[in-house]
């Protein structure tokens, strides 16, 4: 099992009580509320949160983009990912940028010639992921929804053959239109960058994540547990539809995580900032985060009907703690939820994200401690071959 | 009143569908974002005095979504093929707030394709400063809200049962609005620099509550068209042919006699 430390970078000294006369944390929220003075420091102490995971022997530190927002303070991940490579030189830490939203961007080459420039910083470190970028940023960017799926793949499929055909070449699409494709630097990892897919979640991106020239893993965020085992097995499904067997490398869990020295205490200590992150920071109307092509008509017919969903109802820890989206507890109680889950779907990558909501600095150090020195030992033979694990103990 | 007749062509590969009422010159009606989920009262006046012709626009209520669908010019050059396909010759038109902007996109395209255009609180422009509405930020009920200006109207609408079937078309509807008016949102920054083609008569009919798009944009087309005159309606929201059916039938029967006389 390989264990990568995960920040949104919330900006968590936010007014709540006046945030919350808003329609939502993202886009409509007046970016007045947002005080430079605070915030400066609070990329500074997030920043040295990561570096700490790496320190403590974390297999990766990851970032990722969100745009107009409370939720997310990084609508350029590359910039933190570059601090990143350069507070871990000499490292093995894998840097993950979980990942940059290719359909809200109107020349992808930006992103293959960012992360080709970061391959080459961190000497083959990076990991490139590849999101849609959520509902809300098609309202923040003016993108038209109805277009994302095709913009993804033709972005993805462009950036590809950037890092992997002999430049220059011509490009011609129906989004997106290049006399000339020329990307400088080259990436130091061969053929390319490995690709990672976060989601929440879709039969035809898991399809295509899983497909054999791909194989992609497909990192499952925030989602209730048993939503997270059934994707996975929906890869596994469809990795055998297309003839082969997913390798637990191909599956991810990216999971709030809080560990403290009891159950107990672990959940008092959390349960403010974990529930501020469900039902205030990631606080979305409907209209917002499903804007009309987001999803299939299918999908949204489906969703409207249930009008449910983790971004619109709110949830207390109690609920939290039975949806199973939020690993928390004593370094034991962790390390169960953790292998329990394994054992059912057999996934050998978790991103934990060490800080949530309003958590506070010195909660934050405490829990990613703790989860390095004893839950992540213990654990990292899970899913590896008898060789392997006996190595790693 | 008899119901209106249904039909269905096939045009550019996509069967489309057509309520066709009434006896008298053909007069085109091009509806808006919501699409025609019930035959209105205001069809039915209409009817008395023209062969009404409602079709569903590609992409909404029954008629197919085409894959060339991409924008409003490819809905606009659609209804030029119509018109060719359906022989009416110069029919009048009215077309609300997207339909409107679709009547006007078509005529800038071909200024001989209509008679006169009757254009509804019509979206397709911008007013620096004056924001429109967004209405894909609203919730259902917002948008009720804020459509109507008699609230009770409102109400209605909230309060109206959604099948399962109603679901499926809003839904619909929703998606292709999106696919014509996400970005730029319910304008075209190039119509502006065109409407001087069209040579044909327009009068703007629009609700003096108009919250979606304010009344304040008739000016920015009076400045632009040509030959072209507003009917502010007092009291009224976006949606004057459903919350003032009867001032709006009689200002279209009355805009098309004038060109026989």
């Amino acid at each position: 099992m390989k264990f990568h430390a995960f920040h949104l970078m919330p900006y968590r000294h936010l007014d709540m009580a006046e945030a919350n006369k808003y329609r939502s944390y993202w886009s409509v929220l007046p970016n007045r509320l947002y005080d430079p003075a605070l915030g400066a420091d609070l990329y500074q102490e997030y920043i040295d949160q990561l570096v700490l995971a790496a320190k403590l022997g974390f297999d990766g530190v990851c970032v990722n983009e969100h745009h107009q927002t409370a939720y997310g303070l990084m609508p350029a991940p590359n910039l933190i990912a570059s601090i990143l490579i350069d507070r871990t030189r000499g490292m093995k830490t894998k840097i993950p940028i979980i990942g940059r939203a290719l359909p809200l961007l109107n020349n992808p080459l930006t992103v293959a010639e960012e992360y080709a420039m970061l391959d080459n910083l961190s000497h083959g470190r990076i990991v490139a992921g590849f999101v849609r970028g959520i509902g809300c940023e098609y309202h923040a960017s003016g993108v038209n929804p109805i277009y994302s799926h095709e913009r993804f793949h033709e972005a993805h499929d462009l950036i590809i053959r950037a890092w992997t055909e002999p430049g220059p070449f011509e490009y011609e699409g129906e989004h997106y239109n290049f006399r000339y494709v020329n990307t400088w630097p080259r990436p130091v990892q061969r053929p390319h960058p490995p690709v990672w897919i976060p989601s929440q979640g879709s039969g035809e991106t898991i399809e295509w994540a899983a497909a054999p020239e791909r194989k992609y893993p497909f990192i499952i965020t925030f989602s209730p547990i048993e939503s997270v085992l059934r994707f996975h097995d929906l890869y596994k499904q469809q990795a055998r539809t297309f003839g082969y067997e997913a390798d637990g490398g191909q599956l991810g869990w990216a999971v709030p995580v809080y560990v403290a020295e009891t159950d107990e205490i672990a959940i008092r200590e959390s349960a403010a900032h974990i529930e501020a992150l469900f039902n205030n920071f990631l606080y979305m109307p409907l209209e917002m985060v499903l804007p009309p092509g987001y999803t299939s008509i299918k999908s949204m017919k489906a969703i409207l009907a249930t009008k449910k969903g983790m971004t619109t109802a709110k949830q207390t820890m109690k609920d939290i703690l039975e949806k199973g989206t939020f690993a928390v507890g004593s370094p034991a109680t962790v390390r169960e939820k953790i292998e329990a889950a394994h054992a059912r779907s057999g996934f050998k990558v978790l991103v934990a994200m060490i800080q949530f909501g309003t958590l506070p600095d010195p909660l934050v150090r405490k829990s990613t401690q703790l989860f390095a020195e004893e839950v992540m030992p213990k654990l990292r033979g899970l899913g590896e071959s008898a060789q392997v694990r006996s190595a790693a103990e | 009143m008899p119901d209106p007749k249904s039909e269905f062509l096939t045009i550019l590969g996509a069967r489309i569908h057509l309520r066709r009422a009434g006896k008298g010159p053909p007069l085109l009606f091009l509806h808006g974002a919501g699409g025609v989920t019930v035959w209105l009262p205001f069809f039915d006046k209409l009817a008395e005095s023209f062969e009404i012709l409602v079709p569903d626009h590609p992409g909404f209520g029954r008629s197919d979504t085409p894959p060339w669908l991409r924008n409003i010019g490819d809905a606009a050059l659609y209804y030029l093929d119509l018109l060719e396909a359906l022989k009416l010759g110069r029919p009048h038109v009215a077309g609300a707030s997207l339909g409107g902007w679709i009547a006007a996109e078509a005529a800038v395209r071909n200024p001989t394709a209509f008679g006169r255009l009757t254009l509804l609180a019509p979206a397709g422009l911008r007013v620096v400063g004056v924001p429109a509405g967004d209405p894909f930020i609203w919730s259902p009920e917002e948008q009720a809200r804020n459509l109507y200006f008699d609230q009770s109207l409102a109400e209605q609408a909230i309060a109206a049962p959604v099948t399962s079937e109603l679901a499926d078309l809003q839904i619909k509807n929703r998606f292709t609005f999106a696919r014509l008016a996400w970005q730029p949102r319910l304008f075209n920054p190039d119509l502006e620099r065109w409407l001087h083609r069209i040579k044909a008569p327009a009068q703007l009919i629009w609700g003096n509550e108009d919250k979606l798009i304010p009344v304040t944009y008739a000016q920015a087309w009076l400045k632009n068209l040509p030959r072209a005159s507003l009917l502010p309606l007092p009291q009224c929201g976006h949606l004057p042919h459903v919350e003032r059916p009867d001032a709006v039938a009689s200002a279209i029967r009355s805009f098309a006699r004038e060109a026989v006389s």
